[in-house]
């Protein structure tokens, strides 16, 4: 080690928003709880700021510093590009939310920050400390933010949960990284790549530390078998959290898990393979099926978000190139989708207070009959009929699958995809077919409004001549720069 | 007028969107003449796209097996927008545009709730089927043939009749299911040959196991579109239910899509597997025919005997596409049709009479044709039609099957000839029970006849029916060059068996 400077372009993004959430913390606490609108409004800027860095300086080239414990490559630009986008939507919409409910506090963005710092960190992980650490700030941010309305018992049973959960998960990622450190004797993913190559058999040390390593990011990603705190998290958590647990943080452990199995044990593809069809396989069936009887919003979402982990997933087990940009072109639109429904979910307000069963949905298409097109589309579009975006990305991760020669692996990904349609189209048939209970009132902004505006056109047919072709090529751009 | 002609698919599917885009837009103060703009920009749209389609029959070239009117265009990796039209689905185009007008004439006054959204369903679904007929590129197809799925839940399920949420979930996902197994046959065909492109499918030859489990995953699919006995029983439920409009839509066109998807793609891509499980598909039509037309005998609801009636005829289809000679196939082709006219037209008679008494019950009626002699009229003769009387479009494709059938094996020929029989008795007791009998109800005898818009709907069917039964070869000439070829290129040892079996059958006479 020398005394030089690492190089600190590939980190700028990351500078930005560390010292600028720090300046923001202590711009709140000499403002006091007034400033959320300000520090909110700031923290926006912060992560766009972030974003256009992120794209003019650090560029798609892969570079590596810190002693090869950071990495920017393509994979991380377009990555992290969707993470910022989905903390910044997540932020937008929560305004209006948060002030009604008194928890419009000034730590709630900069959290929101914090996580994002997080995130880009374990996208960015070169090895498996960064990885930690990232992971780790993530994670406690998301802690603080389920249990952010303290004087709910349902918020903070759904941070204590979390905490324990996630302790628990963190703890089985630490013990395999510590055995594949003993096994193999580097923590570094290069090295660990070049050392686990070649033909012979890696040592059993190695393997059961990667088993135990993806089941604590199985937990992250929440897949079946380490689902369980989701749909207690998602249900109990305030929506505006909810509806950023469900975008961000999933693509950016999305991201990391494919970060770590192609970056890192690319020689035991043979090995993982395996585990990931089976967590993906067992995914998508609770997602579809356990789904069915949810009559909370909240809790089918997150049992979908269960589902929608599985598929992408299949993305990762597939293990190629075209696997990996299946994966990414999943996550993109599955981001849009997400923060769309959530931002509906966000407007089903009463005047007394908010309201969250598919039943208070039902006659919508007579009261509301934007809000209802917007909700139907997400639906469509989640349940991946053709005609809209979701199609889409179930179509190159299943394609991805055949090509890899996993046809069982796509069969019963489109039979649960049938499952699957039927709660989706529950919630079309409530919103149309039947008689209309009391409109919601509006008040949420006009920030939400534009947000399902948006994210409706981006899944509505027209994503079909102008954004799949683009998204595509970004997608692919971003997979090749990963080792193969 | 070339970029008309050159572009004419396109445009045949964009008019639909702009007159729905154009309805989304149309406000009014007064809600009656708000719900009459939207009718007649509907009306407008649908007429307009039925001109373009006449100009794609003129134009059509009947003597080449070639793809027409193509238009070819890049768009994501190997998927192109790829569409055009050969004799075996421009008719069904034309079909498709012709049924249009008369569906948003028919739901003039019965659909008063929600006519804005109604309208915009049916004009996006049009340009969908319009799609499905002329995709020539497999992802397009796909997703025309599944995107179908949501403005038709949506018909039955916000415009339907009382169970219309159990009708309409059953149809989603019948279809649904059958069509995503479709979907891992794609990818794989995909895989293998790296393209989507349905000309280059149809030539390229896929190993023999392969080819089986392929064709299955196709017939997964176009069984349950088509409906093919067992699984047909979302058809009875979806069109009890369907609004008059979607009933007709769904007889004339949705259930086409399966036949049409055995002849693009089981058919040509598959020959082998084709010939394989042919005699799975002879048992499944048989069972089919004789099963659902002594079904369609008991049934008191008038809808759901008219769909029984559509399954045994789409048994007949599929016997026909089966056989593999250029009779079968082509008598299967025009049966579609003249069924897309026919249960059309009866399910728009059903309509009519549902509107005056709300009531789809058999026995509710009785002596029409005391009180409604035109209406009466108009009855018996789709009712004969649908029989297969000659002289009327059932009856050219019923013989042309059968001609066919009985060139292949003597015995699939008698099993669809007692689909025959046995049509004629549950439609002519049908007839008896509704059309005579006695007018002993007080409400049936004050239901008027026919109004001056009704008579304008019968007319161009009745028109076609006669049309294609009289003079049935302005509708041949143009299938007969792309079945030949389809025959030639893919079943040559096949047809000469069938060639060699009717010249045996000439010298024994």
């Amino acid at each position: 080690m020398t005394g030089e400077i690492p190089s600190l372009i590939p980190v700028m993004p990351e500078l930005i928003l560390a010292i600028g959430a720090m300046v923001l913390l202590m711009l709140g606490v000499f403002q006091g709880d007034k400033s959320y609108g300000q520090v909110s409004n700031l923290s926006i800027l912060l992560m766009a700021a972030a974003a256009v860095v992120l794209v003019t300086q650090v560029g798609g080239e892969r570079q590596v510093t810190f002693g090869g414990m950071f990495i920017s490559d393509s994979f991380a630009v377009f990555t992290k590009m969707l993470v910022l986008v989905g903390s910044v939507v997540a932020l937008t919409m929560s305004g209006g939310f948060l002030k009604q409910h008194n928890i419009a506090k000034f730590e709630f963005p900069i959290l929101i920050t914090l996580a994002t710092l997080g995130m880009m960190v374990m996208i960015s992980a070169n090895n498996m400390m960064t990885l930690y650490v990232g992971l780790e700030l993530q994670s406690l941010s998301l802690y603080v933010l389920a249990a952010m309305n303290r004087d709910r018992t349902r918020s903070t049973e759904a941070g204590l949960k979390y905490f324990v959960l996630g302790a628990l998960s963190s703890g089985m990622l630490l013990y395999g990284v510590s055995l594949v450190y003993g096994f193999a004797g580097t923590v570094d993913f290069d090295l660990l790549a070049s050392t686990l190559k070649g033909d012979e058999a890696p040592a059993m040390g190695v393997v059961v530390g990667m088993v135990f390593l993806m089941a604590g990011l199985a937990f992250k990603v929440s897949a079946v078998p380490f689902h369980m705190w989701t749909p207690d998290v998602y249900e109990g958590s305030p929506t505006p959290v909810t509806a950023f647990f469900a975008a961000a943080p999933k693509v950016a452990a999305l991201a990391l898990f494919v970060r770590v199995m192609i970056g890192a044990f690319p020689g035991m593809a043979s090995e993982w393979q395996q585990v990931i069809v089976f967590i993906s396989i067992a995914s998508m069936l609770v997602g579809a099926f356990i789904a069915l009887v949810q009559t909370n919003i909240k809790r089918l979402m997150a049992y979908s978000s269960i589902g929608h982990v599985g598929y992408a997933l299949v993305g990762l087990a597939a293990g190629t190139e075209a696997g990996i940009e299946a994966l990414l072109v999943y996550v993109a639109i599955y981001l849009t989708m997400t923060l769309g429904t959530f931002g509906a979910i966000l407007c089903m307000r009463r005047s007394n207070g908010m309201v969250e069963d598919i039943s208070d949905l039902s006659g919508l298409s007579q009261s509301n009959l934007p809000l209802a097109i917007g909700i139907a589309i997400f639906m469509f579009s989640l349940a991946g009929i053709p005609l809209l975006a979701g199609f889409w990305g179930k179509w190159y991760v299943f394609l991805a699958a055949v090509e890899a020669g996993l046809i069982p692996l796509a069969i019963v990904g489109v039979l649960t995809s049938v499952v699957g349609a039927f709660y989706y189209i529950r919630i079309i048939k409530v919103m149309f077919f039947d008689d209309p209970a009391p409109a919601f009132e509006g008040g949420q902004g006009k920030s939400v409004s534009f947000v399902i505006g948006v994210a409706a056109l981006i899944n509505s047919p027209v994503s079909y001549f102008v954004l799949i072709a683009p998204l595509v090529t970004a997608a692919g751009w971003a997979a090749q720069s990963l080792l193969f | 007028m070339n970029f008309l002609i050159d572009n004419l698919l396109s445009l045949m599917m964009l008019a639909p969107l702009i007159g729905a885009g154009f309805i989304m837009f149309i406000r009014h103060q007064d809600k009656e003449i708000e719900k009459r703009n939207i009718r007649s920009v509907a009306l407008f749209t649908t007429v307009v796209t039925f001109v373009m389609s006449i100009f794609l029959w003129i134009g059509f070239d009947s003597t080449s097996a070639d793809f027409q009117f193509v238009e070819r265009y890049r768009w994501v990796g190997d998927i192109s927008y790829y569409v055009g039209v050969d004799g075996i689905s421009m008719l069904f185009v034309v079909l498709t545009a012709f049924l249009m007008p008369i569906v948003v004439l028919a739901s003039w006054e019965s659909v008063e709730k929600r006519v804005k959204e109604y309208m915009i369903a049916f004009l996006l679904l049009e340009t969908l089927m319009i799609g499905v007929f002329s995709a020539l590129d497999i992802f397009l197809f796909y997703v025309f043939f599944e995107g179908g799925l949501i403005p038709m839940y949506l018909l039955i399920g916000v415009w339907g009749g009382v169970n219309r949420i159990y009708a309409a979930f059953k149809f989603f996902l019948y279809t649904l299911l059958g069509s995503v197994l479709m979907l891992v046959a794609v990818f794989y065909m995909y895989v293998e040959t790296g393209t989507t492109d349905i000309p280059m499918l149809m030539n390229h030859h896929f190993d023999g196991d392969i080819q089986n489990w392929l064709w299955l995953a196709f017939f997964a699919s176009f069984a349950v579109k088509m409906p093919m006995w067992p699984v047909h029983t979302w058809l009875p439920d979806a069109h009890v239910q369907a609004p008059t409009g979607g009933s007709v839509i769904l007889a004339g066109v949705l259930l086409k899509m399966g036949g049409y998807g055995f002849l693009r793609f089981s058919l040509p891509m598959f020959p082998d597997a084709t010939e394989h499980f042919a005699w799975l598909v002879f048992a499944l039509s048989i069972i089919a025919i004789v099963y659902t037309s002594l079904v369609a005998l008991v049934q008191e609801d008038i809808k759901k005997l008219i769909a029984y009636s559509s399954v045994a005829h789409m048994g007949f289809v599929t016997i026909g596409i089966f056989i593999l000679n250029a009779n079968g196939i082509e008598g299967a082709i025009f049966t579609m049709l003249s069924h897309g006219i026919v249960s059309g037209a009866l399910f728009l008679c059903v309509g009519v009479i549902y509107d005056r008494l709300h009531t789809r019950e058999i026995s509710r009626y009785g002596g029409l044709a005391v009180n409604m002699k035109i209406y009466a009229t108009i009855f018996v003769i789709f009712s004969m039609a649908s029989v297969g009387l000659p002289g009327t479009s059932g009856f050219i494709g019923e013989f042309l099957v059968l001609n066919g059938s009985y060139a292949y094996d003597s015995w699939v020929a008698f099993g669809a000839a007692t689909g025959v029989v046995l049509g004629a008795a549950y439609m002519l007791y049908l007839v008896r029970r509704l059309v005579f009998g006695e007018l002993d109800k007080d409400d049936v005898k004050a239901m008027p006849d026919l109004s001056l818009r009704e008579k304008i709907i019968f007319l161009p069917l009745l028109i076609v029916v006669f049309w294609m039964g009289i003079y049935p070869n302005s509708f041949l000439d143009p299938i007969h060059v792309s079945v030949e070829n389809l025959i030639q290129t893919e079943f040559s040892s096949a047809a000469e068996h069938a060639e060699g079996v009717s010249t045996s059958a000439a010298a024994a006479r």
